[in-house]
């Protein structure tokens, strides 16, 4: 019946930084861009936001970070989806990331990573096309 | 996933098989028909369904973490559903309603689903029927219902809950007044969070005047103070919840409403299944005709035009 269902996608910040600005901007973004955004807000472990994405069954992951962590946290998250069986879920993270650990991330499995500065609309694009490679694709009609 | 899997998934409590059924069934996907027809409708039977509705910052999601924190110190399975409105504008949607019950993120036996409104004005989305009976499938044994912040009319979740709690706080003013007529009237329970705060006595009296008539009949207080992000009443309002919901089976009330919820929500569906047709013949001639007399004139159409065919 509805023409296009919108993506469904969880933006979370894993660990103790409580920097939640660049999160909720890219959250506002992507709800201005039509897309169904559930926000889990600060300090988060990487076992509740797997948990949470499998429970909402979103399209795609975003997480952010600015407290220098990532490199521990991000592939934390992708464990954690995979030991609850849900590898299969893009997972994209942002953050004040340097050059160097962005390889080591993409690497790891990141989807994709964005540095500070990065166009809100490459971001939106990431996160689309991230939603139509991920298995959701093959459910939609 | 197949079907067959999503539903072995389902009754064996998977919380992936059952993320993506309630997707299956939000977003009307191929498998949905086949899963809608495969749910068992007594599994129903032994499911109390809590709505949980006011108006904007009142404490609905603070409170719905007490509901959750008491109910499993309980042991009782739960599942929520949390919705918030979609943008008019990009249909898109910011669900925040996780934040306040994220301490439950672990529990296996709490299914949380933040959905969007998808431009339903009722409180509610257009699916949350369905999905309350996925997670009765589930095993949830109480359903909590979070609707969208509401003023004074969104009476969805009034026909969908067994029962609805409607959560005030001191300080929203003529909104009070405003809301007598209409939603008051028709909840089940009146909850006055931030008991702690100045106005919330006045409050209380203000609401127990509403629900005099009914509390009267049957002795039960239907005005309960609480302060939710204190944890503060929830026992006190848990009792009243399972005393009132003792009355409405005893006399029978509960049966009448699941009844007349499964017909509305029918009714609703017949509308918006017939909403896509409708739009064509509304769209394809334009006469300068009152839309009343329109609407009565197509509809007549339509009746003859399926006498005229054979079937």
């Amino acid at each position: 019946m509805s023409t296009t269902t919108p993506h469904r996608v969880l933006i979370a910040k894993p660990g103790l930084d409580g920097h939640d600005r660049g999160a909720k901007f890219i959250a506002r973004a992507l709800r201005d861009h039509g897309f169904e955004v559930i926000y889990t807000g600060i300090r988060r472990s990487p076992e509740e936001i797997a948990a949470a994405a499998i429970q909402e069954d979103v399209a795609a992951i975003g997480l952010s970070s600015l407290s220098g962590a990532h490199l521990r946290l991000f592939p934390a998250v992708l464990t954690a989806l995979k030991n609850q069986g849900a590898g299969d879920i893009p997972v994209l993270g942002g953050g004040v990331i340097p050059d160097e650990d962005i390889k080591t991330l993409l690497a790891a499995g990141l989807h994709a990573i964005f540095t500070p500065g990065t166009p809100a609309a490459t971001i939106i694009e990431a996160f689309r096309a991230a939603c139509q490679t991920g298995s959701h694709s093959d459910s939609d009609d | 996933m197949k079907t067959d899997e999503l539903l072995t998934g389902l009754r064996n409590r998977d919380p992936r098989a059952i993320g993506r059924i309630i997707s299956q069934v939000e977003n009307n996907g191929p498998q949905c028909r086949a899963i809608l027809a495969a749910l068992d409708p007594a599994a129903m039977d032994s499911t109390l369904v809590l709505g949980i509705t006011g108006p904007p910052g009142a404490g609905k999601s603070t409170l719905t973490g007490c509901l959750i924190r008491h109910l499993r110190g309980q042991g009782s399975r739960l599942g929520i559903i949390a919705v918030d409105p979609s943008s008019p504008i990009s249909g898109g949607a910011l669900l925040g309603d996780r934040i306040r019950i994220m301490d439950h993120a672990l529990d296996p036996d709490v299914i949380v689903r933040s959905m969007a409104s998808r431009g339903r004005l009722g409180g509610l989305c257009a699916t949350a029927g369905a999905v309350v009976r996925v997670l009765a499938a589930a095993g949830c044994e109480v359903i909590l219902i979070e609707t969208v912040g509401v003023g004074q009319s969104e009476m969805d979740i009034v026909r969908l809950a067994d029962l609805t709690l409607m959560v005030m706080a001191p300080g929203f003013g003529d909104d009070i007044q405003a809301m007598k007529a209409g939603l008051l009237e028709v909840t089940d329970l009146l909850v006055a969070n931030k008991g702690d705060q100045p106005g919330s006595e006045a409050l209380c009296l203000e609401m127990s005047a509403a629900f005099r008539d009914r509390s009267r009949a049957d002795g039960i207080e239907r005005v309960i103070q609480t302060v939710a992000a204190q944890n503060k009443g929830t026992s006190t309002l848990m009792n009243q919840i399972n005393t009132l919901n003792a009355r409405h089976l005893e006399i029978g009330i509960r049966a009448t409403r699941r009844q007349q919820s499964q017909e509305i929500e029918t009714l609703d569906w017949c509308l918006e299944l017939l909403r896509p047709q409708l739009l064509a013949a509304i769209r394809g001639h334009e006469q300068p005709l009152d839309p009343r007399l329109r609407a009565e004139q197509l509809i007549t159409d339509r009746d003859h035009d399926r006498q005229q065919q054979p079937q």
